[in-house]
């Protein structure tokens, strides 16, 4: 028993963790999207120009401050959320009153900005960035060779899905969050200063890309082209989901994942499309998405 | 949702109230445009007008979804790039004469419109803009994997060959003219189309959709027509750009152009008949200027959207409209 349908149990299961590792991305990525999205009514397709600078900010942090990946996981998001806060107050805020497609058009403006800054100064072929002394190494279980690494990303995106969850669902702020995502105008008249809220909303979604830029360091390369490479498959995900429910964002990430990491051992030129063909087929059957509402 | 209704306030109802006066403004400037279209080549280096050309008879294509369906789609370049590969494969492989290849080109697009437009007008507003993106990522992959587009080398050498299998356009003057007049009939098409009944029924679709389901408008077809129009004119565009670049490459079915012909759009204004024009003759002047000290045109355009964005919402033509209360 080392095969299924010809392929060796190897690989297929080397297959299904990466598969689960890009889900655990894919879930992070979807629910700082969803999150943004449910509040302040703006997709924010600078996500992944900040799930990037997280990962450059654990590049940096290491190789100017001397700070290693720990502290980076702590750091990094924090930074890239402050970024996040001053753009929100800055130049999002000012568009709330517009159509939604400004917002959409200003994100993609300062994607496009954010990336090109980091390709003129480290060009594209990337910066490697060393998997921390703790983690390196694996297990060698009977059928594969698990490194502890990619358990740890495993563990640490299902442990921030769950906090992120938890405080939305069972804190007074996340309270808060949920009745001005149901009607703004209403939490304002009781005194909740909204627009605070709106603001730290999105410094939290871009906070949660960053930390997954961070988790992303040192399994690919720190890239400035990795964020608009994974963001359009956000997208997919975020479509296929819907975005009604936050852990129905979350489940389809680490889902189709795994589909996608199966599609690459069963038929591995359709990997790359897989997404955007179970995207085409839930419009025609579900068009409000597995978990959405329609409105 | 209504897609650019914001900005559009002003010359929409301009439009409503658009006059005998405005309709012959309009044959002014068409008329001004010629004879510019026609010294230029003279004046300029013509493959750089007919690069021009293209992208604003793309840009105008993406304006007639966007600024009078309401529909922002992000995924345009796939029916552009799409028809560029169609054009080059019919007219370096197959051997057909310049409009046949074109008309393959711009065919296979409108099927592919078809195809995407009934999936992505299932859903509105932003999640429309994400669906046409990620299938047009889609239509990416396959164009980079596929064995005929050629994968990360494209169609090089594409020839472009006798008109009709009499006249020899191989030189950029002659190729110039046939650019022109491609580019004057999608325009004045798309002028037929906005200013038609079907137009009217459009913008109100745009303007109040609820409004129209409740009339008895099937709202949905109306939606995919424009789409599969706007998406064969983007091949029409597309194709055109095949022939006089004697190239079809993965850039033009890249993310990256969607977004430039947004932005392109943006910039000359959303909603009005010259806009794309005035958009795509400064965004490709300014690109192929800054090309030449090597700026990072990812930068430029990204600083360009969010100027636009911020301030200057309505655009050059937008602008004009509102300052001379005329109907551009």
């Amino acid at each position: 028993m080392t095969a299924i349908y010809g392929v060796p149990l190897q690989a297929l299961f080397g297959q299904l963790l990466l598969g689960l590792i890009n889900g655990s991305f894919y879930a992070v990525l979807s629910l700082g999207l969803a999150i943004i999205f449910g509040l302040l009514n703006n997709i924010n397709f600078a996500h992944g120009a900040q799930y990037m600078m997280g990962a450059f900010a654990a590049w940096m942090l290491l190789n100017y401050a001397g700070l290693g990946f720990w502290w980076a996981l702590i750091l990094a998001p924090l930074l890239v959320g402050l970024f996040g806060i001053v753009l929100e107050r800055v130049l999002i805020s000012r568009l709330y009153r517009l159509d939604h497609l400004y917002g959409f058009l200003l994100t993609f403006g300062l994607a496009l900005i954010l990336q090109g800054i980091f390709q003129s100064k480290y060009g594209v072929s990337g910066l490697a960035y060393a998997i921390p002394g703790e983690l390196a190494g694996g297990q060698r279980l009977p059928f594969m060779f698990l490194p502890n690494y990619r358990v740890f990303v495993i563990v640490a995106s299902l442990a921030v899905c769950l906090s992120v969850w938890l405080a939305i669902e069972k804190t007074m702020l996340g309270a808060y969050l949920r009745a001005a995502t149901e009607n703004p105008a209403l939490v304002a008249a009781f005194g909740v200063n909204v627009p605070l809220l709106l603001t730290l909303t999105y410094g939290g979604g871009v906070a949660l890309a960053a930390f997954a830029g961070v988790l992303a360091a040192p399994i690919y390369s720190v890239n400035p082209n990795m964020g608009a490479d994974i963001i359009i498959v956000v997208f997919a995900v975020v479509v296929i989901g819907g975005m009604g429910s936050i852990l129905g964002s979350v489940v389809t990430g680490y889902a189709l994942g795994l589909v996608e990491g199966l599609t690459k051992v069963f038929y591995p030129e359709g990997s790359a499309t897989v997404i955007y063909v179970i995207m085409a087929l839930v419009l025609l059957i579900k068009p409000a998405g597995l978990f959405g509402r329609t409105n | 949702m209504s897609g650019a209704s914001t900005t559009d306030a002003v010359t929409d109802a301009a439009l409503a109230r658009e006059t005998k006066s405005d309709r012959t403004l309009h044959a002014l400037i068409f008329v001004g445009l010629a004879m510019a279209v026609a010294i230029a080549p003279f004046l300029l280096y013509p493959v750089l007008v007919m690069k021009i050309l293209c992208f604003a008879l793309f840009a105008l294509a993406f304006n007639l979804l966007l600024g009078y369906g309401g529909l922002l789609s992000f995924g345009h370049a796939a029916f552009f790039g799409m028809a560029g590969y169609v054009c080059a494969y019919a007219a370096k492989v197959w051997g057909l004469t310049p409009e046949l290849a074109i008309l393959c080109g711009t065919a296979v697009s409108a099927l592919l419109g078809f195809v995407l437009g009934s999936l992505a007008i299932r859903r509105q507003g932003i999640y429309f803009a994400m669906i046409t993106l990620a299938l047009a990522q889609m239509i990416y992959f396959i164009s980079l994997q596929a064995k005929f587009t050629g994968g990360e080398d494209g169609i090089q050498g594409v020839p472009r060959g006798k008109l009709f299998g009499l006249l020899d356009i191989s030189s950029d003057l002659a190729l110039y003219a046939v650019t022109a007049v491609i580019f004057f009939a999608g325009f004045l098409a798309i002028y037929r189309i906005i200013h038609s009944p079907f137009g009217q029924v459009l913008r109100a679709i745009r303007d109040n959709e609820p409004r129209m389901i409740s009339l008895g408008y099937r709202v949905g077809r109306y939606k995919l027509i424009v789409f599969v129009l706007s998406a064969t004119i983007a091949g029409l565009a597309g194709s055109t750009k095949a022939l006089v670049f004697q190239l079809a490459s993965l850039t033009d079915v890249h993310w990256a152009m969607s977004g430039e012909v947004v932005l392109v759009t943006l910039v000359g204004g959303m909603g009005t008949v010259f806009g794309p024009v005035a958009g795509a003759a400064v965004i490709v002047a300014m690109e192929t200027y800054l090309a030449q000290f090597g700026a990072s045109v990812m930068i430029m355009q990204g600083s360009v959207f969010v100027v636009c964005v911020m301030l200057f919402r309505e655009g050059i033509v937008g602008r004009l409209a509102r300052l001379f209360r005329v109907s551009l």
